[in-house]
């Protein structure tokens, strides 16, 4: 519904009979119908008194509105993907990754590419969510999207730079992509809901120096068969994966709000 | 100011008596209890939080953009509880929040810095641009939008701050030590800004500086070591000095008058 001609020509002669209500309503759809404003600003050009009190609000507007750039043109929202404080993560574990191909290939020691795969997300999800890199840490947990889904987004990010490396990696040093990809899923969430009681940077971390521990000493001493490879090792990564997966779901809102009494970047300088 | 279009939700009549209301709060630092009960009610206009270093004014405020959870007591932000499980985003929505140190991206842009802080806000795309501009208007950066943050001094990075505490018409402002690094004059627009702003909003500005809260602030609240000491006016702040108190202005002198009856007083 638009306003009609005769009440916008009365509205810019300064009609009073019009009523307060009417004029209040007027300008209120004024300000969100184009059409009407159109038919205003038409209006306005045959009323010289009023086209001249325009110019100089206007003339008037001019140098404050010089000195206000307006916003440019809409670029790339890359910041709702990575933040730049991940972004030197990322590079580190794209040549964390390459190394672990190369080496894997030359020494034709898979297990390395196997003890690294679950160990890069796990990271990615600590550079995601953590209080030391990220300066913009204590702006961001504020803010509404703060929580699991960001989290998530920018884990999803980190591994889909990552994955594809990986499994190429992985086929060119003759190891299935397949071993690996579940004690991912299940150290990423673990880690993840794990991050929900204690942090997610401490729960990230924890994830790998446990991984290593368990992984890292018995294949690097002995070199024995993939853990991997046993026959258990489906059924105890898939449970474990899902298991985390629950307890995601059902702690995940936990992570939008720091427990009472972690430390915060808020106290460094008045407590 | 620009003008902008009115929405429903603005114009809806609250369902609230208050902005901000505390019951009993207590509030932990790290292993340390920084707040011990502190019982609040602040509605729209501007409030001073005053207090010593270490009084647990970063805390409360921390506490009340909802980023750390009361460990006991009750808190109530627009007469909602925040709880996590029936989820924080509607209440973060209405708040603005600028803490004491806060770090930012070196590279972005003020009005970079800005938007993508509106966009962690959740505000509706087609607001965002007029949104950011309004603000970075207000704090008096139009003319600097497009510099680097890195290129800005530190009261410029500050400003920048509040801009983005404004971004979204928060209903509770939330400003930890605003007008730190702020040379006089900026610091005397501040004071106008918050005027404008406690029109219509609850603004909770901590500040260890009482010419801050004796000028700019329509309400007192002092704490001192986790717990209230005093709220009221600034002129009630003002008479409760005496000549022999510590202080150069009359706000100065009921500042110490009020925490030494207060320490007195446990």
């Amino acid at each position: 519904m638009h306003a009609s001609t005769e009440l916008i020509s009365r509205y810019l002669s300064g009609d009073r009979s019009i009523g307060a209500d009417t004029e209040w309503a007027l300008e209120a759809h004024l300000e969100s119908c184009p059409v009407c404003r159109a038919r205003l600003a038409e209006a306005t050009r045959s009323a010289p008194g009023v086209s001249a009190l325009v110019d100089r609000g206007w003339r008037e507007l001019a140098p404050v509105m010089a000195a206000s750039r307006p916003a440019s043109a809409r670029r790339f929202r890359g910041t709702a993907w990575v933040t730049p404080a991940m972004v030197p993560w990322l590079c580190g574990a794209v040549f964390v990754t390459l190394l672990a191909v190369v080496f894997g290939s030359v020494t034709d020691a898979g297990s390395v590419l196997f003890l690294l795969a679950p160990v890069v997300p796990v990271l990615g999800v600590a550079a995601a969510w953590s209080r030391g890199l990220d300066p913009m840490y204590e702006l961001t947990v504020a803010t509404p999207r703060a929580g699991l889904a960001l989290i998530l987004r920018r884990t999803a990010a980190v591994v889909m730079a990552v994955l594809p490396l990986l499994a190429a990696g992985s086929i060119v040093v003759g190891v299935s992509p397949l071993v690996w990809l579940l004690p991912s899923l299940a150290c990423t969430l673990t880690s993840l809901a794990l991050g929900s009681v204690i942090g997610v940077e401490r729960a990230a971390l924890g994830v790998c120096v446990v991984w290593l521990l368990a992984f890292l000493v018995p294949v690097v001493a002995r070199l024995e068969a993939l853990p991997a490879h046993a026959p258990w090792s489906v059924p105890v990564w898939g449970g474990a994966s899902f298991l985390a997966g629950v307890a995601l779901v059902v702690r995940g809102r936990a992570l939008t709000t720091l427990a009472p009494g972690f430390r915060g970047l808020g106290e460094q300088g008045g407590l | 100011m620009a003008a902008r279009v009115v929405g429903a939700g603005e114009t809806a009549p609250a369902k609230y008596a208050w902005e901000i209301q505390a019951r009993g709060l207590r509030l932990r630092a790290g292993r340390r209890t920084a707040v011990r009960g502190v019982d609040l009610t602040l509605g729209r206009g501007v409030h001073g939080l005053l207090g010593p270093n270490g009084a647990g004014k970063t805390t409360l405020i921390r506490a009340l953009a909802t980023v750390l959870r009361p460990a006991a007591g009750e808190l109530e932000l627009f007469g909602e509880r925040p709880r996590e499980r029936a989820g924080l985003r509607g209440l973060r929505r209405r708040i603005g929040y600028l803490p004491q140190n806060f770090g930012f991206y070196r590279r972005f842009t003020v009005r970079e810095f800005v938007e993508y802080m509106a966009w962690l806000k959740e505000m509706p795309k087609g607001e965002v641009p007029g949104a950011v501009q309004r603000a970075i208007d207000r704090v008096g950066l139009a003319d600097r939008a497009d510099e680097k943050l890195k290129a800005l001094s530190g009261g410029m990075v500050r400003r920048a701050g509040i801009a983005q505490a404004i971004v979204n018409d928060p209903g509770i402002l939330l400003l930890d030590e605003p007008t730190a690094g702020l040379d006089p004059a900026q610091r005397m627009r501040f004071r106008e800004l918050l005027r404008e702003l406690g029109s219509d909003t609850c603004v909770v500005v901590s500040t260890h500086l009482v010419e801050d809260v004796a000028t700019a602030c329509g309400a007192v609240v002092l704490i001192d070591e986790g717990r209230l000491a005093f709220q009221g006016s600034p002129a009630d702040l003002a008479a409760a000095g005496t000549e022999t108190d510590l202080g150069d202005s009359p706000s100065e002198r009921g500042y110490s008058a009020l925490l030494a009856r207060h320490r007195e007083a446990k």
